[in-house]
């Protein structure tokens, strides 16, 4: 008969540990992604208008 | 341009907060079931990352039929953004789900119906970024990945449905189990109560990151046009 649950603690860390660690990644991945178009955008703005000021 | 929206802040605190209250109400508030223990709290999580992962593949499945009737590519980048969020989840549910299993059912893995199904789900959708990542031109690629999302979309009923259809060892949350199911438990009124409020942060955190990913989507693609304008 079995009078106490059953323990499973170390399985309800590693399912709570997966779960926060994918999120956190994910989040991560869309905060690099933004950012390095973000740096690509202001590198590529930048050499639009040299080029501009160039052919005036 | 492409200054964050005032709602889209107001979206970010919302899915802050209820991710954060549901989480406590998880770890303090539901009681601990009294045969499985402390790995019983993963179900409200599993499920409601199971939901969302679904939604998601319908959000893409809908957004491709609009784009095949508008032709309009800003929905093909709503479409990638939500495949690429219900991947995520559903790999949170499948991992989530064999962690579960192994105290439970002795076992990290089998291949019951809706095991099997889920991860043929998971698989169909990658091959969507796959196929995506194989095709130039950009109205190919999006109406290829419409009608790809709409066929793969059949993935998701069939996984849905597979514990209700074919004899299964996996408990039905809602509804009647088989009896041949493993871990099923009855759900208190406290374990509802959370169980509710976890499928709705996760709605919640969804549709926040939803918004995010077609913003980046679209920062993309200014970038791509930029960079052609400059190598003219």
């Amino acid at each position: 008969m079995m009078d106490q649950p059953a323990n499973t603690i170390s399985y309800f860390i590693a399912g709570y540990g997966f779960i926060f660690g994918v999120m956190i990644f994910y989040l991560a991945s869309l905060i690099i992604r933004w950012r390095n178009l973000k740096q690509d955008e202001a590198l590529l703005n930048e050499l639009d208008q040299k080029e501009t000021t160039g052919n005036e | 341009m492409l200054q964050k929206p005032k709602l889209l802040t107001v979206l970010d605190v919302a899915a802050i907060a209820s991710f954060l209250a549901a989480t406590a109400l998880v770890f303090f508030y539901a009681p601990l079931e009294r045969v499985m223990g402390a790995v019983q709290k993963v179900f409200y999580f599993h499920v409601a990352s199971g939901w969302v992962g679904m939604l998601s593949f319908l959000v893409a499945a809908i957004v491709g039929i609009i784009y095949l009737i508008r032709k309009d590519l800003k929905w093909d980048s709503v479409g990638v953004a939500a495949v690429e969020i219900g991947i995520a989840f559903t790999l949170i549910n499948v991992v989530t789900g064999a962690i579960w299993a192994r105290p439970i059912w002795n076992t990290w893995w089998t291949w019951d119906p809706r095991l099997t199904t889920a991860t043929i789900m998971e698989l169909v959708y990658l091959a969507y970024l796959m196929l995506r990542a194989g095709i130039e031109e950009p109205e190919r690629r999006a109406r290829f990945g419409a009608v790809y999302a709409i066929v793969g979309f059949l993935s998701v009923p069939l996984t849905f449905f597979s514990i209700r259809l074919f004899r299964t060892i996996h408990p039905v949350v809602i509804g009647s189990n088989d009896p041949g199911a493993m871990g099923a438990f009855d759900m208190t009124p406290t374990m509802t109560q959370v169980f509710l409020f976890s499928l709705l942060a996760f709605t919640i955190v969804y549709f926040d990151l939803l918004w995010h990913r077609i913003r980046l989507g679209r920062l993309a693609e200014r970038v791509e046009s930029l960079r052609l304008k400059v190598q003219a």
